[in-house]
């Protein structure tokens, strides 16, 4: 036994993507986009990586427990992103009491 | 004894047990290693969003053809390392040992072009906080803080990277000596592809991260 054999054909063809997207990207920052650059860097990067899980690292052909694994690994990522950048915009939302301001003055100091 | 008792452990029913603990003995790791690296991704992103000036200055300041090259590199010791793989699979001593060699050579490739190129270029430009920073344009601090996370992102991938090319040498030394002589015992170098390919992932996140978002028009 061992394991699913993928074809030559496939794995070249998913590198061949792979160099595709890659142009692509670097091709994409030259334009100017305005906050869509940033958009289109991360859904190429998000596709670039899932080529590579899911062919090179055999994911398509694997069990479900491998599958959980990464995906429990991405949720624990996500909630450090989202709720750190939470706490960051959401800082300005309620104003600084007006009797705190003294000490403010006295930390930067 | 049968040929097939010898390449399994004793604690396995049989080799598809062993193959899936030994796959997900890795894909475990790899989540800590999708940790270790999502901390320092989300301080750049959460910096990033403080400094955006600066840190698109010092994105732009950064050689995008060096990049996207070493990005096309590292994508294709990927592919050599699957080849590898599925040498392993059909046990081909020959054509393993061939795509591992490549696939070491590549690495390297990448980590002498990373380190000895772009590394040393930016050092004596002055763009190297603490030890050699001479920029003191506008934004300047903040320009040494994006420095400051593309050394540490780009250092502790790159020291990824030699870690896998000791593994590939430890396994061609394996395959010379004809450890993967029969289909059964191919897991080593699946687990050695796992490592190799999740290094590329996180390079193809790194790459837009630091070369491209910044702006390049």
């Amino acid at each position: 036994m061992a394991g699913h054999v993928v074809p030559k054909k496939l794995y070249i063809l998913v590198f061949a993507a792979l160099i595709v997207f890659t142009a692509l990207t670097t091709g994409v920052a030259f334009i100017d986009l305005g906050k869509w650059n940033t958009v289109a860097a991360l859904a190429i990067a998000v596709c670039k990586g899932s080529l590579v899980a899911l062919f090179f690292m055999h994911l398509r052909w694997s069990s479900g427990l491998m599958r959980i694994v990464l995906l429990a690994a991405f949720m624990w990522f996500a909630i450090l992103v989202s709720l750190t950048l939470a706490d960051e915009f959401t800082r300005q939302w309620t104003p600084v009491p007006s009797s705190w301001q003294a000490q403010i003055q006295q930390n930067i100091r | 004894m049968h040929s097939s008792t010898v390449a399994l452990a004793e604690q396995f029913d049989d080799l598809d047990q062993q193959h899936e603990a030994s796959s997900l003995g890795m894909w475990v790791f790899l989540a800590t290693e999708i940790m270790f690296f999502g901390g320092l991704f989300t301080a750049y992103i959460l910096f990033r969003n403080f400094y955006l000036p600066g840190f698109e200055a010092g994105s732009r300041l950064l050689n995008v053809r060096i990049g996207a090259i070493n990005t096309a590199i590292l994508l294709c010791s990927s592919l050599t390392m699957a080849l590898a793989v599925r040498a392993a699979q059909m046990a081909k001593k020959g054509v393993l040992i061939t795509f591992l060699l490549l696939t070491l050579l590549l690495g390297v490739t990448f980590v002498a072009i990373k380190l000895g190129l772009e590394w040393r270029h930016d050092y004596l430009e002055g763009f190297a906080p603490g030890v050699h920073w001479t920029f003191n344009g506008p934004d300047w601090r903040h320009i040494e803080l994006f420095f400051v996370f593309y050394f540490f992102l780009t250092g502790i991938h790159a020291l990824h990277m030699v870690i896998g090319v000791g593994i590939l040498t430890v396994l061609i030394i394996l395959a010379a000596r004809g450890r993967f002589s029969s289909p059964e015992r191919y897991n080593a170098v699946e687990v050695a592809g796992l490592y190799w390919h999740f290094v590329d992932i996180v390079w193809i996140f790194l790459y837009p991260l630091l070369y491209l978002i910044g702006g390049r028009y």
